[in-house]
């Protein structure tokens, strides 16, 4: 070639100073990259406090995870494999594939893995009948999916991120929602549909590699809406999610594909689509939340018990929609207070929803108002996320409000 | 004029033939023709059935199906070899030396710029780039061969666009490093530049989106053309990946802007991949090229390594699109992308690497201009050098500004989301500057202009 390139090693030499070699990332909004060009402050006691290699959401050993009593007795038998969230995505769709020959899975660059690594080694296990590539399109991938369901397949699409769900919005509402209610006994139904997709901040996806839709689907009868917050939870709640009649939303925490890693059982085994999870049990306030805030509310409550001497519930709520009323009713009568956590915009948000019915249905036992910590009115501009998205003090500082009101 | 009605005319007086035009798009002149044809009368023994759907179309008795894959490939049209010899020394290469000159140093800044980025993200300073690789030539050309009022929407490759048109180096420092001179205010990923001088849309994520939005502006443009006869004429010209391509945005996009008949260049840049998906699982027919028969969009297929080529058909493209009142033309540029997607992409992970290091040996744009300048006396081995240190230079001062420069003021976090402030968005603010008030040790405002201060609601709109 005639016209020599500069040489990469002069160049980094000429971008003087700080030269801080951050890790080469292999997926877009990888979350090692997060911390270099963001300052955090080195005095916080709060923000920056989430740890997932001692957080006790995750199953750091073998027992733990295994004590599990949601799990099937044989699988509690078994042994496990300490993996992260995209590799337990993998296995649940691998054990799909393996052992139900009306899966496929496809989506845009799934086949060499897709762009979270979810999908990796599924087209050469499977073949690419089963496995595919679709055009850059998620209406048609969608629609695609809804078809193929509606012949018997069990499809799991994934579209890149749940900030380019909307393409399919038509084929998601108007559709796979509303098929099998518009057909009555004339037989139609696409059950068998499962959309993925990852959601949610990573630090520095700005307005549209940040977004976490899910109430614009909780809107919608007919769907379920699914967040799982670790690589136990994804595995069983997604093999749910396949092995379901309904159509399930899969919303996958990006952040958590890599930072989330746990000890996971090695076999087969679903995880109940109607039921949230206590946590954490406490006796003085309850906090509701899904997907990555847990981790935040969950560094937030060990601060504020040490600080405030309180107890404090934590519930995984997991099914956005249809969710477990009960389940959190049931903390709230206990508590008497309620603080409702996401990172989604407050207006309209899944807080409004469960705020509302903790209001109609437990109004006498409350002793504050349910508070709600949620993203701001506004969009994810890149430079302000995490002042928009709840952290740790603002969730710290709900409890501390709760408890003193 | 409505084509129903129209179309009653014909059906009442049966059996016409209808002009060849009217699959394509339709312009008011044309319009005017076809109702003089419909009150011709036709034998009743025409071989042409006037159905609405396809006025054109004759009968036959043979049994054939269209066979996309019988037919010969859209051609690519070339101004100048794989060597930089101009092929048709008659039609010549359309440019004059100085402009030669700049398009060749606009090219280089570009893969420099694109070099130094590529590498300052590999350190952590920013989070994000896309290089251009390959596809210099498509940008920087058509972008030399638009007029400056033209406006553009771009999906996000196209660097050399806001070159050629005088976007500066500490614009495009400014806003690769979300600083407080952005002017997109730090709320875009890096590489999301705009500007409303230089009439170019803000760039989105969200692929093909801009696509329809572009034949609606040149609409505006089109009437606007119209009611400002004074003024020189405007086009909007439109950027977007073959993969993009597959989006229904681009089907809605090109058809409306058809029958709207709007004065708008739609530039497909096919480099082969979208993200890791080759053509071939993208799709099945002639690339995009051939697509535009299919809404009646005149169309050209062009080697994207040929700057010269590039250009030539763009300034055709436009003098076309303004034409008869207006109408859309589709241009497929050529090209492969030799970088990865983008700093989150390792496309080793899909395809060899020889396969790229031989697209960068065999052709490239940039170094096919080079061997022109250079066969012309006009371009050495000195002058090269002191281009690229020259470029180099003026793009690390330029980095090293942006870089020390602080964030914007937070409440940037929150305004222009409605055109003023509301109520509740009031309120948030407020409440985030307590939270920070009183837990000041958790959060650092001073990377922010104006600090804490910058997130006072006097201050905002
Ligand atoms: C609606 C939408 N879907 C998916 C994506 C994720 N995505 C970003 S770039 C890209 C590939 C685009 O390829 P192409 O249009 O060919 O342009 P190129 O990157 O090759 O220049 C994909 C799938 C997106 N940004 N928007």
């Amino acid at each position: 070639m005639a016209v020599k390139p500069p040489v990469m090693r002069a160049l980094s030499r000429s971008l003087s100073l700080r030269l801080r070699q951050a890790p080469r990332p292999s997926s877009p909004c990888s979350s090692k990259q997060l911390r270099t060009y963001s300052n955090e402050p080195t005095k916080a006691r709060l923000n920056g406090s989430v740890d997932y290699s001692s957080t006790p959401l995750l199953n750091h050993i073998s027992q733990s995870c295994l004590a599990n009593p949601e799990l099937p007795q044989h699988v509690r038998q078994s042994k496990t494999k300490r993996i992260n969230l995209f590799q337990a995505i993998n296995e649940a769709m691998r054990h799909a594939l393996q052992t139900d020959e009306r899966v496929l899975v496809f989506g845009e660059d799934v086949q060499f893995g897709g762009v979270f690594r979810c999908t990796m080694g599924l087209a050469q296990d499977f073949g690419n009948e089963r496995v595919f590539n679709t055009p850059l399109s998620e209406q048609g991938l969608v629609g695609f999916a809804i078809g193929a369901a509606s012949e018997g397949m069990r499809p799991i699409a994934e579209i890149q991120f749940a900030d380019y769900v909307f393409p399919a919005f038509d084929q998601l509402i108007n559709e796979c929602a509303k098929v099998r209610y518009r057909a009555g006994d004339t037989g139609m139904d696409c059950g068998g549909v499962v959309v993925r997709m990852p959601s949610g901040g990573v630090g520095h996806g700005a307005l549209y590699h940040s977004q976490s839709p899910e109430a614009l689907f909780t809107h919608v009868p007919g769907l379920r809406v699914v967040i799982p917050r670790s690589p136990v939870q994804a595995k069983g709640l997604l093999l749910a999610a396949i092995a379901s009649n309904d159509p399930v939303i899969f919303m996958e925490p990006k952040i958590l594909y890599r930072a989330a890693v746990e000890q996971v059982p090695i076999g087969s085994y679903t995880l109940p689509l109607d039921r949230a999870e206590i946590l954490k049990p406490g006796s003085d306030l309850t906090i509701v939340s899904y997907g990555t805030p847990l981790y935040t509310c969950q560094a937030a409550i060990e601060a504020a018990e040490k600080d405030f001497r309180c107890s404090v519930e934590l519930i995984d709520l997991r099914t956005i929609y249809p969710w477990d009323r009960a389940t959190v009713l049931e903390s709230v009568e206990k508590t008497g207070r309620a603080i409702v956590v996401h990172e989604s915009m407050m207006n309209a948000g899944v807080g409004a929803e469960i705020a509302a019915t903790i209001q109609e249905q437990a109004f006498l036992r409350l002793s504050a108002p349910v508070k709600r910590v949620a993203g701001w009115a506004t969009h994810t501009g890149l430079v302000y996320e995490k002042f928009i998205i709840p952290d740790v003090t603002r969730v710290y500082d709900a409890i501390k409000q709760s408890l003193d009101y | 004029m409505s084509l129903r009605y129209g179309t009653r005319i014909i059906l009442r007086r049966r059996g016409l033939y209808a002009p060849a035009y009217v699959n394509t798009s339709q312009s008011p002149l044309l319009a005017r023709s076809w109702q003089r044809w419909s009150s011709v009368a036709a034998s009743p023994a025409s071989e042409r059935v006037l159905f609405p759907g396809a006025l054109n179309s004759k009968f036959t008795n043979a049994l054939e199906f269209t066979r996309p894959s019988a037919t010969e490939a859209i051609p690519t049209y070339r101004v100048m070899d794989q060597y930089g010899v101009v092929i048709d020394e008659h039609s010549g290469v359309d440019t004059t030396d100085e402009e030669a000159l700049k398009l060749y140093s606009h090219m280089v800044t570009l893969s420099i710029m694109d070099l130094i980025m590529f590498e300052a993200q590999r350190q952590g300073r920013l989070s994000f780039y896309m290089v251009s690789a390959g596809e210099e030539g498509i940008t920087v050309g058509s972008a030399s061969a638009l007029n400056p009022s033209d406006v553009v929407f771009a999906q996000y490759r196209e660097t050399g666009v806001f070159i050629q048109r005088g976007f500066t180096l500490d614009q495009f420092m400014n806003q690769l490093f979300s600083n407080c001179k952005d002017g997109g205010k730090g709320r875009n990923m890096p590489v999301h530049y705009g500007s409303r001088q230089l009439n170019i849309h803000t760039i989105s994520s969200t692929l093909a989106t801009q696509i329809p939005h572009s034949a609606g502006a040149a609409y505006a443009l089109k009437l606007q053309n119209l009611q400002r006869p004074d003024l020189p004429p405007r086009i909007s010209c439109c950027y977007f990946g073959e993969g993009a391509a597959s989006e229904g945005d681009f089907h809605g996009a090109l058809n409306i802007a058809a029958t709207r008949a709007c004065p708008v260049i739609f530039v497909c840049r096919n480099n082969g991949f979208a993200i890791s998906t080759p053509t071939a699982d993208q799709y099945r027919g002639d690339g995009i090229a051939s697509r535009g028969a299919g809404y009646g969009i005149q169309t050209i297929r062009v080697d994207g390594n040929d700057i010269f080529a590039v250009r030539k058909a763009i300034k055709e493209a436009r003098r076309r699109a303004l034409e008869d009142g207006g109408k859309p033309i589709l241009v497929e540029a050529m090209a492969y992308r030799v970088g990865h997607h983008s700093t989150s992409d390792d496309s080793y992970a899909y395809r060899q690497k020889v396969e790229v290091e031989d697209w960068k040996r065999r052709d490239n744009p940039i170094t096919r201009l080079r061997k022109w300048l250079e066969d012309r006396g006009l371009w050495d081995e000195n002058k090269e050098k002191e281009l690229r240190g020259k470029a180099r230079k003026e793009i690390l001062i330029a980095f090293d500004k942006a870089e020390k420069e602080k964030k914007p003021a937070l409440r940037h976090a929150f305004t222009d989301v409605w055109e003023t402030l509301t109520e509740e968005q009031k309120a948030h603010m407020n409440e985030l500057r307590s939270v920070i008030e009183r837990y000041p040790e958790e959060y650092n405002t001073d990377e922010y202009e104006g600090g804490l201060d910058g997130l006072k609601i006097e201050d905002s709109k």
